[in-house]
């Protein structure tokens, strides 16, 4: 499994190279790839039906106890076998959906990075490793959101998805982290035992929190479901892969996988269920009142989502169970939804269902698949749709608590569905033809081959669940705590209950779907509340960072280097000199006099040098006289032994005269503007950091006792690092590491300084420096006067 | 302003400058000197040219573009830092191999030579961005 992760990236590097090369046989091979892995991960089903968790570990952070672990367990197997399996189909529609798109290219690797990632979030054993791979998989849907990047709306919808999503990443990251903490252990493996450790825990409701935040926002669960439909700016074969089939459901894959851990208790269930049926309802009702093809099938995502949630939240076997099931059945149905969308959009130009009618003709294989999955979404026998819907109705039955209110949120939830189901996947293709649908034609096979084999398995399924009832799906609730059940899945369960809610459900479906003009204009009406939504909420935290971020960036970064100065060394002499009162002894400074005759000198050249510099009156003599300073400094190096040092700053300054040099005649008029009161304050500022840092050196040099680091380093030196200079081995060897930081960080500052001086005016000018006295004390004043005057 | 002083000077200093960054550079681990001094001496050789003639000749005398030395310089030091690691060791651990060499005896050898590389083209690289940048900005 490992190889089969590992490779995913690799062909994801090496994807547009594979385009350029293979041209229009890229998604077959892509697709034969992809469905490879689904086949071979399929032979490992048996084992792990019979109680094996194959897991393999290598090591990644020891000191931290970190490891690099996958394990595959039924429930990630499941999802692993769907990712990879739905994912053939998509990579084979993609191509045709995109086909002749400059950009192919890399959409194949973005699709691939995506289903590594994911395959890295269905296996992974470790928590942070899973956290990892959750993460990529949310910079993999932002760069497929936004990849008609040209696009305001894209760009718009791909970051709204990116925050929502990160903001929920990092609440998990909290969460995996308590979760360590807890648990004493990184590893689900290893928590899966440790699961009343946890639930006793103090940080047990925090931890709850947290998760939910993380897998409500990937999982658009009321109130972060609002990303979810404003993703679908994103090429079809996104939406039908990432937002529907996969990444949406790694919120729910992550809370099915922490029920055994986290679960039965009340904190966790009961905001499981509320948000799960929230979502349902809301989900269901907002896809009735949607528009477009891609939309209505979006808020519907966003009900079974929920249905999901609220499953998990009610916890039984049965509800676990029914959970597994529904997964499976909906990213089998909704994916080739999604695509099938995307073909008739494609072939018809045309995006909203209303004005589509009569493809069933024109378009058969697509029609046909079209039905398949309808009948699948409807919950119609013999598609797989039914078994799960029956499942999900057994389970609310048996609830142990709240039953009535779960069964009739799950029958109105599915009656809402079934009519979206009827909209979407039949009417297009059944009612009376329209202008639109006149001139089209029937798309290509790439277009049609995935959703018909997605709905055809579907359908297969459904005739016979025993092909992956007890391989497949109660190794995977199994996993995810519902113990072990016996095989039940059946298509025909006998009078009972569950089937009379499911003859309800047909029912007030067909009404409701024959009342959809009305239940349309009833969505839209919701439009108005749903202003103030939670979508306006995430508008005003936007607008309200970006409000603060202004105000800071004016205050802080005003363009003024002088008040940049200032505000460093004053918080510099504040800082440190509070830590210097409190935490050193000033009493016992090792102050001496007896300099030799050359320090004398050099540090009496120093100081007059500077006492000139201050009262410079030309530029020329400014700079000059700085150098001078800079060379005395170098030369007191050279007298306490660090040629180094005195080496590197003697280059420095000549380096520096000679960018003085350069600029010299780009400065404006040397004119001192500042005024006497200004003059005074920067000599009390740049006083006090002086003091200050003579004091921090001489609190330092004495009252020192204990080992030193630059013994240890003068000790070692020549043994280990083969060198007789200990500043440069400290350099290039022992703090090696701070150096890379250092040149790194240089180099994006020559980046940054090389951006200003090139590309002012997109070509090679030095922009003039404004003379800006503004921010001197007194100048406002002077200026008024000055204003007055003229 | 072409000066005949200035430009001969410059064409005798020109190698002499780049010898001693070098020398600067290799003699470092175990005497004054390292990629960073070593580095900065390499720019002033090139900034000197600058000044003599102009940065386009300065540019050609560089033959590589000062961006493409940064880059080159990034990688190199990083990638003795990652060498270390193919070898099982934490990142930038020093890795170390004598080397015999005629007429000189044993010589050490080792990835932080390869790292002051790095530095020493890193500096050189952004010593010269700004510096041509700015002379030809006049």
């Amino acid at each position: 499994m490992a190889t089969w992760l590992l490779s995913t990236f690799v062909l994801a590097a090496l994807a547009p190279w594979l385009h350029r090369l293979l041209r229009a046989a890229t998604p077959w091979v892509l697709a034969t790839y992809a469905a490879a892995m689904a086949v071979h991960l399929a032979t490992w089903a048996p084992q792990v039906a019979d109680g094996a968790t194959p897991r393999v570990a290598w090591t990644w952070a020891a000191a931290l106890g970190i490891e690099f672990s996958l394990r595959l367990d039924g429930w990630g197997l499941l999802m692993a076998i769907v990712i990879s399996g739905v994912g053939a189909t998509i990579l084979l529609y993609g191509g045709g959906y995109l086909a002749g798109d400059r950009r192919l290219g890399s959409f194949y690797m973005f699709l691939l990075l995506f289903m590594g990632s994911m395959l890295g979030v269905a296996l992974a054993d470790n928590l942070l490793l899973m956290f990892v791979f959750w993460e990529l998989t949310s910079l993999s849907s932002y760069l497929l959101i936004g990849f008609d990047h040209e696009r305001p709306a894209a760009r718009a919808a791909a970051l709204q998805a990116l925050l929502v999503t990160g903001l929920g990443g990092l609440a998990l990251l909290a969460a995996v982290v308590l979760m360590g903490v807890a648990g004493g252990s990184y590893e689900f493996s290893s928590l899966l035992s440790r699961g009343d450790a946890i639930r006793g825990h103090a940080s047990y409701p925090a931890i709850i929190v947290l998760v939910l935040l993380g897998a409500f926002t990937k999982s658009a669960q009321f109130p972060f479901h609002f990303w979810l439909p404003n993703a679908m700016q994103a090429p079809t074969p996104v939406s039908a892969y990432l937002h529907s089939a996969t990444m949406v459901k790694a919120g729910v894959f992550l809370l099915a996988r922490l029920t055994p851990i986290l679960g039965g208790t009340a904190a966790w269930q009961v905001p499981l269920m509320l948000a799960g049926g929230a979502t349902m309802l809301l989900g269901a009702v907002m896809a009735l009142g949607s528009d477009t093809l891609k939309r209505i099938l979006a808020y519907s995502t966003v009900s079974v989502l929920g249905t999901l949630t609220m499953l998990i939240g009610v916890g039984t076997p049965a509800a676990l169970h029914a959970a597994v099931v529904m997964l499976l059945a909906h990213a089998l149905y909704k994916g080739a939804l999604f695509m099938i969308a995307g073909a008739v959009s494609h072939a018809t130009h045309e995006y909203e269902p209303e004005r589509l009618g009569g493809l069933a003709r024109i378009m058969p294989w697509t029609a046909t698949s079209a039905g398949l999955a309808a009948l699948s979404m409807c919950g119609l026998p013999p598609a797989f749709g039914f078994i799960a819907k029956e499942a999900f109705y057994e389970s609310t039955l048996g609830a142990s608590g709240w039953s009535t209110w779960l069964t009739s949120a799950a029958v109105l939830g599915n009656v809402l569905l079934f009519a979206v189901a009827l909209r979407v996947g039949v009417m297009p293709f059944t009612a009376r033809a329209t202008q639109a649908t006149t001139d089209a034609h029937e798309v290509s096979l790439t277009l049609w081959l995935g959703p018909a084999l997605l709905a055809a398995i579907g359908i297969l399924i459904g005739l016979s669940p025993a092909v992956c009832d007890a391989r497949l799906v109660v190794p995977a609730g199994a996993a995810i705590g519902a113990g072990e059940t016996p095989p039940r899945l059946a298509l025909w369960h006998g009078v009972g209950p569950a089937l009379y809610l499911s003859g309800l459900t047909v029912a007030v479906g067909c009404a409701a779907f024959a009342m959809r003009r009305a239940a349309r204009l009833a969505g839209i009406a919701l439009r108005k509340p749903a202003a103030w939504g939670p979508e306006s909420w995430y508008h005003g935290c936007v607008a309200g960072m970006n409000a603060v971020a202004t105000w800071q960036t004016r205050v802080l970064q005003n363009g003024y280097l002088r008040v940049y100065l200032w505000t460093t060394l004053v918080t510099a002499v504040g800082l440190v000199g509070y830590a210097l009162l409190r935490g050193a002894d000033l009493t016992d400074l090792p102050l001496s006099w007896d300099l030799h005759a050359g320090e004398t000198v050099v540090c009496a050249l120093i100081l007059l040098a500077t006492a000139a510099a201050v009262r410079a009156r030309a530029r020329l003599a400014a700079i000059a006289l700085l150098g001078a300073v800079g060379y005395g400094v170098a030369l007191i190096f050279v007298f306490f032994g660090a040629p180094d040092l005195a080496m590197t700053q003697f280059l420095i300054e000549t380096l520096l005269v000679i960018l003085f040099v350069l600029v010299f005649y780009h400065l404006p008029p040397f004119v001192i503007y500042s005024e006497l009161a200004a003059r005074t304050r920067d000599a009390i500022v740049a006083t006090a950091f002086g003091g200050m840092m003579a004091l921090l050196v001489m609190a330092i040099g004495g009252g020192h006792d204990g080992p030193r680091v630059s013994d240890y380093f003068a000790e070692r030196s020549l043994g280990d690092a083969h060198g007789r200079n200990v500043v440069n081995v400290i350099l290039v060897d022992f703090r090696a590491i701070d150096t890379l930081g250092e040149i790194t960080v240089l180099a994006a500052a020559a980046a940054g300084v090389y951006a200003l001086l090139r590309l002012r005016g997109g070509r090679a000018r030095l922009p003039r420096i404004a003379v800006e006295p503004r921010t001197t004390i007194g100048s406002a004043k002077r200026e008024r006067a000055e204003t007055a005057g003229t | 302003m072409t000066s005949v002083i200035l430009t001969t000077t410059a064409r005798l200093l020109h190698p002499v400058l780049l010898i001693t960054s070098i020398f600067l550079l290799l003699r470092g681990h175990n005497e004054p000197g390292g990629g960073f001094s070593g580095g900065l001496v390499a720019a002033s050789a090139f900034a000197l040219h600058a000044m003599a003639h102009d940065a386009r000749q300065a540019r050609r005398a560089l033959r590589i573009d000062p961006h493409v030395l940064i880059g080159v310089g990034l990688l190199t030091a990083l990638s003795a830092g990652v060498m270390s690691l193919a070898a099982g060791a934490p990142l930038l651990t020093g890795l170390w191999t004598s080397v015999h060499m005629p007429g000189l005896g044993e010589w050490a050898i080792g990835t932080p030579l390869l790292f002051d590389v790095g530095v020493y083209l890193v500096v050189v690289g952004i010593t010269l961005l700004i510096i041509l940048c700015l002379s030809e900005a006049e």
